[in-house]
């Protein structure tokens, strides 16, 4: 057991009386109440921004019945160390989350993340779709379409979007046999050799 | 100090790697100078690394522009070692700072140049023949062939010679796609020709097929100067190699012959010198110009060799531009593994009659496509797909759906020398180790733009084949119809170009310098033309061809 285990431990100790519970059982609660009340270090985003990407990365990409939502892969940790390192995405994403609090205040005089579910998605309707929103909301929709790739990047690049996607490959194989019957049968195209 | 050695080659890309490796075969004592780090795919590669092993997942950092785990230390900026460019020139220029230089990360598409490419003038009066023809460089090829081993198959295409090839890997199936679309408007498209081992060949196993050749392979199937030419040369007993060494120019001695280099090294600030018989630059077309440039006397008050005043001049990059298209036959992929070997399976050689149209020379066409590793960038842009962005579950649904479901074009093709394009001595800027940096000045002409537009148009009928939609609308003349920045094709030619009359040339036939009887260059320098083919094989062919006629040389005592 490490350090951090054992303070923990001790944080858990009165209700791991209280419960019974196996030492396993109380790592993975801790963990849990870790998570849920406190953010990480940032190196980015405010306090206030965090929340904000933590609504919206969900509204991205939520769970479903294949698998969890941006947050259960952490893409927020993702993003917030992304814009650390790279200077020139930063004002962007920062003046994309005021626009997007921005609107709301307009709106529904409360931030995005005061708002209701309803009226968040009232703000992602206007901006999601790039072909088709106003030009009043350009920037918004600019800003929605950057933030969308980069909250994919962090998604479809975890190890639960690798496993969703069934991906398969990055493996070694002892030999190229190319693509199976039922793959050519959809393509309609067959091997000459064949 | 300093230390005596038969041959002293500066660069251990291609051309150096593959100078090292023949001359230390032919009992030669050789010294190997890289102005970078030591690098071993075995031990230095991140081959099979996932994406989400890193919270980078895969992006690009300073020192490596094309992603965390590709395997080229460098980029088109090197800290401390600045290049300029000439006011309304845009040019870009990739270096690498490694042991083996580009060759541990590049495409492994490994082309002979063909009868044509070596007599360009003589077809259509454009740019300068050769001083040699295609048999001259044949053996040398075969020899490539058989020690560094490639896949392809033998078509008896004119202008675009078979090789000794291993077996090719068979077609992915969007690849299969693309063959058939080709078929319908006749553009020829066969196997790929790949430096990529299908068999094991001199104890190097065969691929095992993880598509990740940029990474460094850490088996060595894949050809990388370090595991091919470098390991083995250095097992002779006959190679010394010094990496960390900028060399900054090359000395004389009274009798006009070279004496060896001078170089900085890196880990101590210092000048030191080596001392040779015969000096090989292999520092890469521009690098090698740069060397000889700076390396004045009272012999040579315009850079060493420069009697002719054409080094630096020549310079050609390979004209190119690319075109994705989205194809819906694609989307809900029936689930396997589609990775196959690092590059495409299949490719387009030129194909087309010049008389028929209204540019010279010609390009081929890489094919690419299908599913990547999942990485950062996955599926950027998702907003050009149907049905045009959105959020939630039916976005994430839509991610699945089109995941792969995307075919690219790249076109490949031969820039002719002129005037306006080449390198000199920036007269102010000097690096971090007070080295004079090249100023670089770049010039298009109507005859590439006019093939850029070509392919731009072929490229767009393939996916219109295919039931494609293209995601960018047909570029226009005033962008040069997409045509890529000179240099960033990573093709850099000529700058000491080979010819028989040293008045227009710097090297001769043997890429030995016109002017300094034990000067030779090995890398792309000597080029007299670009060809519709990626330059490394011919660059390692001339190169091991050099390096048989230095051996033979020393052995007759004329060196």
């Amino acid at each position: 057991m490490n350090r951090r285990d054992a303070v923990e431990l001790l944080a858990l100790a009165p209700l791991a009386a209280a419960f019974n519970w196996a030492p396993g059982e109380i790592r993975r609660a801790a963990w849990h109440t870790r998570r849920a009340t406190q953010a990480p270090q940032l190196r980015f985003f405010t306090e206030h921004e965090w929340e904000t990407v933590r609504v919206l990365v969900d509204l991205v990409i939520p769970r479903d019945e294949r698998s969890g939502s941006a947050t259960d892969a952490q893409v927020p940790e993702f993003m917030d160390f992304i814009l650390a390192e790279n200077e020139g995405m930063q004002t962007p994403m920062r003046g994309g989350l005021a626009w997007i609090d921005l609107q709301c205040r307009r709106r529904y005089q409360k931030t995005f993340v005061e708002s209701t579910e309803a009226e968040r998605r009232g703000v992602l309707d206007d901006i999601a779709w790039p072909a088709r929103a106003k030009p009043e909301h350009s920037q918004g929709a600019a800003f929605f379409s950057s933030f969308r790739d980069l909250t994919s990047s962090g998604f479809w690049s975890s190890k639960m979007g690798v496993e969703d996607l069934r991906y398969i490959g990055n493996s070694t194989s002892s030999e190229w046999t190319g693509c199976s019957p039922e793959a050519l049968a959809k393509l309609g195209v067959r091997y000459e050799d064949q | 100090m300093s230390l005596e050695y038969d041959v002293c080659i500066v660069g251990s890309g291609a051309g150096g790697g593959a100078a090292a490796y023949a001359l230390a075969r032919a009992g030669v004592n050789v010294v190997l100078l890289e102005a970078g780090t030591v690098w071993n795919s075995a031990e230095h590669s991140a081959m099979l690394t996932w994406p989400y092993e890193s919270p980078r997942r895969g992006s690009s950092t300073k020192e490596r522009p094309f992603g965390e785990f590709d395997a080229c230390i460098g980029g088109w900026q090197v800290a401390g070692e600045p290049y300029t460019t000439a006011p309304d020139t845009k040019f870009k220029w990739w270096r690498a700072r490694m042991l083996g230089g580009r060759t541990n990360h590049w495409g492994r598409i490994s082309l002979r140049f063909g009868p044509d490419d070596f007599r360009g003038k003589s077809r259509d009066g454009l740019g300068d023949d050769w001083p040699i023809t295609y048999d001259d460089v044949r053996p040398y090829y075969d020899r490539l062939d058989r020690f560094v081993g490639l896949f392809g198959s033998r078509e008896n295409l004119p202008n675009a010679p078979d090789g000794i090839f291993q077996p090719p890997p068979r077609p992915r199936c969007y690849e299969l796609l693309v063959q058939k679309a080709s078929k319908k408007l006749a553009v020829t498209c066969i196997p790929a020709r790949l430096s990529i081992l299908t068999r094991p060949l001199n104890g190097r196993p065969a691929c095992h097929y993880c598509k990740q050749c940029n990474r460094g392979c850490r088996t060595n199937s894949n050809f990388s100067s370090p595991g091919v030419f470098i390991g083995p040369a250095l097992t002779t007993g006959k190679l010394t190699s010094i990496t960390n060494a900028m060399v900054r120019e090359v000395p004389l001695d009274r009798a006009g012959r070279a004496t060896g280099v001078r170089y900085v090294d890196k880990t101590d600030g210092l000048d030191k010198e080596i001392r040779a018989r015969v000096v090989v630059l292999a520092a890469s077309a521009c690098e090698t110009a740069r060397l000889l440039l700076n390396s004045k006397s009272s012999s040579f008050p315009q850079g060493l060799a420069n009697s002719s005043g054409t080094v630096g001049r020549y310079l050609t990059d390979t004209t190119g531009t690319d075109v994705q298209g989205f194809i819906p036959a694609m989307a809900d992929h029936v689930t396997h593994n589609e990775d196959g070997v690092g590059g495409g399976h299949v490719y387009m050689p030129w194909w087309l009659d010049n008389a028929k149209l209204d540019f010279p020379r010609g390009y081929h066409i890489e094919v690419w496509g299908g599913m990547d590793v999942p990485s950062y960038g996955f599926m950027d842009g998702i907003e050009n797909y149907p049905p045009g962005g959105g959020y939630g579950k039916q976005l994430k649904a839509d991610y699945r759906k089109y995941y792969g479901a995307t075919i690219g074009f790249s076109g490949r093709g031969e820039m002719i020398p002129n005037d306006g394009s080449y390198c000199e001595i920036d007269p102010e800027i000097v690096d971090r180790y007070g080295i004079p940096v090249l100023r670089f000045h770049w010039k298009w002409t109507d005859h590439e733009y006019k093939q850029v537009r070509h392919m731009q148009q072929t490229f767009r009928a393939l996916i219109a084949e295919m039931g494609g939609q293209v995601f960018s609308s047909m570029p226009t003349a005033d962008s040069g119809y997409g045509i890529a920045t000179g240099g960033s094709i990573i093709h850099e030619l000529g700058g000491a170009r080979m010819g028989a009359d040293p008045r227009r040339s710097v090297v001769d036939a043997n890429c030995r310098a016109h002017d300094v009887r034990n000067l030779f260059v090995a890398d792309g320098a000597p080029f007299v033309s670009q060809a519709d083919k990626n330059p490394t094989w011919t660059i390692m062919a001339l190169a091991w061809r050099t390096a048989d006629y230095i051996a033979d040389q020393l052995k007759k005592k004329a060196l």
